[in-house]
């Protein structure tokens, strides 16, 4: 990059026509590309003409026209202007501060400051917070309890939500564990493994052609009969639960959560979700240790516990 | 000796430098260029140096790709695998640039370990380069949790449960854990504004964090220069090496010539 002279004076724009006739030619040539082509030849032409013309000015260096030198004040002149002379009030030292310029500093950044809380909060929480708010669990028609034999373990898919379709739809294992005290008893386990989550399959074989599908107001439910001898297994890292969802190998940290239910005329329908610490014994006699619904891989008991003290809405 | 030039190459450089000139003016940028790629670095700077450029370069393959790929992908649970069927199968030479993208996004992050590990081993994270070193840290974090959220994008069977692990393990983290995943989720649940939530951190959010830790980063190269290896001569101050580097070409500047080796001669 060389210097050139004159570089500290304001650079005066060169006095050519080249520039206006090559933007002409331009103009010419957008309109013509939507006009007409020969509109478009024309411009082309003219933009080629000037666009040459001008390079060809900048290039010889005709354009570099010099400004005029700066006016010397006259001894005869009538008046000086304000940014000649002497100043009239003396520089301030450097660091010297003034009252007024240490208020429009505080005002400048604590409005600043102020604005940028204004905007970024609301923002912040309309990200965040819808996280948290409104979360509830929605009860799921599975259709008559007469779909679920006694002592039977059936794989049961069904959408949670039907505002939300198909990525909501759940998995749960279902067993009919008979009356208990006249009143019907359940165990419906849900598929998301303790450990991270990964859906937990039926150790043992699934009859997929007795495969029934039912039309609850949740949308269509899918009912298969599974038997599970071997508990449920997650393929995903090996954990492995009995037919009550206890853990017995693997990384999960507790068993498998479980569903709340009711019998509403007839008909089996899913409550909200909870997690299971250990449980005692097996079918409608099952002792369940229950806790708040709580995240894969998170303790529900011991002192592990205890690094999960509070849990968000769910 | 130089060689004089004549008439028509004199007219043919002032019309090239000319509107660097008028930028350069207003601006500044050419200088500023000029002084970010031509800077004195260490002669024994070797092929290890090249892994943070090699790292940005993959960066901005990524970010040319992605956009690219924005103009047709759709975030929404009903059409993302399907607009990723017609970006792979349909349009013209879209399975290379999604390639490019979901491998050079593997490749990003491998580079970003290749060069941290270089930092580490040649000590080039010690005073004065800690913050560098930090910022660094920052990126790789930012790396891949860019990664993380892209991964759901195919919207597959692999992308969902992967995305369920990921959040999942992140619930695990004690106290905040459980909030960081609703925070992620989007809820209790992942739900379907959980795709155009990581599209968004994917394409927006963190890009913008990326280029901004880019910059501060390459800022801090700037200032504080190129570190040398530590088996460095001219950095201990003993004598250079009596074996000659060899000459190299591009942006470093070029160690003396072997012995031997005569300059060609001026036309």
């Amino acid at each position: 990059m060389e210097d050139r002279p004159g570089d500290d004076r304001p650079q005066l724009p060169p006095p050519s026509l080249w520039p206006v006739g090559f933007a002409v030619g331009i103009v010419c040539l957008l309109v013509g590309l939507v006009v007409s082509w020969p509109a478009a030849a024309v411009g082309a032409g003219l933009a080629l003409v000037f666009g040459f013309l001008w390079a060809r000015e900048v290039a010889t260096g005709r354009a570099q026209v010099e400004g005029p030198p700066p006016a010397e004040p006259s001894p005869d002149a009538p008046a000086v202007p304000a940014h000649v002379g002497e100043a009239a009030m003396p520089k301030p030292e450097p660091g010297e501060r003034f009252p007024r310029s240490r208020f429009l500093e505080g005002a400048t950044l604590g409005l600043g400051g102020l604005i940028g809380v204004i905007v970024t909060l609301p923002a912040a929480g309309f990200a965040i917070l819808p996280g948290f708010l409104k979360q509830k669990a929605h009860k799921v028609d599975l259709g008559p309890i007469t779909d679920f034999e006694e002592n039977k373990w059936k794989v049961v898919t069904f959408i949670r939500d039907p505002s939300q379709g198909e990525i909501s739809r759940r998995t749960a294992f279902v067993r009919n564990n008979g009356l208990l005290d006249g009143v019907p008893s359940f165990t419906i386990i849900s598929n998301r493994c303790a450990h991270v989550g990964c859906p937990v399959q039926p150790g043992g074989p699934v009859f997929q052609k007795q495969e029934k599908t039912t039309k609850t107001r949740n949308g269509a439910v899918l009912i298969t009969p599974v038997l599970p001898a071997a508990g449920f297994i997650c393929p995903c890292h090996g954990g492995s639960y009995d037919q009550e969802g206890n853990r017995i190998a693997g990384p999960p940290v507790r068993g498998l959560d479980r569903y709340e239910f009711d019998i509403v005329d007839g008909r089996l329908v899913l409550g909200n979700l909870y997690s299971v610490g250990k449980v005692e014994g097996s079918g409608k006699t099952a002792r369940i240790k229950r806790y708040e619904l709580t995240g894969p891989g998170q303790h529900v008991d011991g002192p592990e516990a205890w690094f999960y003290p509070l849990q968000p809405p769910h | 000796m130089a060689r004089k030039r004549s008439a028509r190459q004199q007219t043919m450089q002032r019309a090239v430098m000319y509107p660097l000139d008028w930028l350069e003016e207003r601006s500044g940028l050419v200088g500023g260029v000029r002084y970010f790629l031509f800077r004195k670095v260490p002669s024994d700077t070797d092929w290890w140096h090249t892994l943070g450029s090699a790292t940005l370069t993959a960066f901005l393959v990524q970010l040319v790709t992605g956009v690219i790929l924005a103009m047709y992908y759709q975030p929404d649970p009903q059409h993302a695998h399907a607009s990723i069927e017609h970006i792979q199968h349909d349009l013209t030479l879209g399975w290379l640039v999604r390639g490019m993208h979901k491998w050079g996004a593997s490749v990003f992050i491998i580079l970003m370990f290749m060069h941290m590990g270089r930092v580490f081993l040649f000590g080039a994270y010690k005073y004065p380069r800690e913050l560098n070193w930090i910022v660094g840290v920052l990126l790789l974090a930012t790396g891949l949790f860019e990664g993380l959220t892209g991964y759901l994008l195919p919207f597959d069977q692999t992308a969902y449960w992967a995305s369920v692990v990921a959040i999942n393990i992140n619930g695990t983290a004690p106290f905040v854990g459980p909030y960081l995943a609703s925070v992620l989720r989007g809820g209790s649940e992942i739900g379907p504004d959980v795709l155009a939530r990581f599209y968004s951190l994917h394409m927006l959010l963190v890009p913008g964090a990326l280029i901004g830790l880019i910059l501060l980063h390459l800022y801090l190269v700037v200032r504080l220069g190129v570190s040398s290896p530590p088996w460095s001569r001219e950095a201990a101050g003993r004598e250079p090496d009596p074996e000659p580097p060899p000459v190299r070409n591009g942006l470093v500047q070029p160690g003396p010539r072997p012995a031997g080796v005569r300059r060609r001669p001026a036309e």
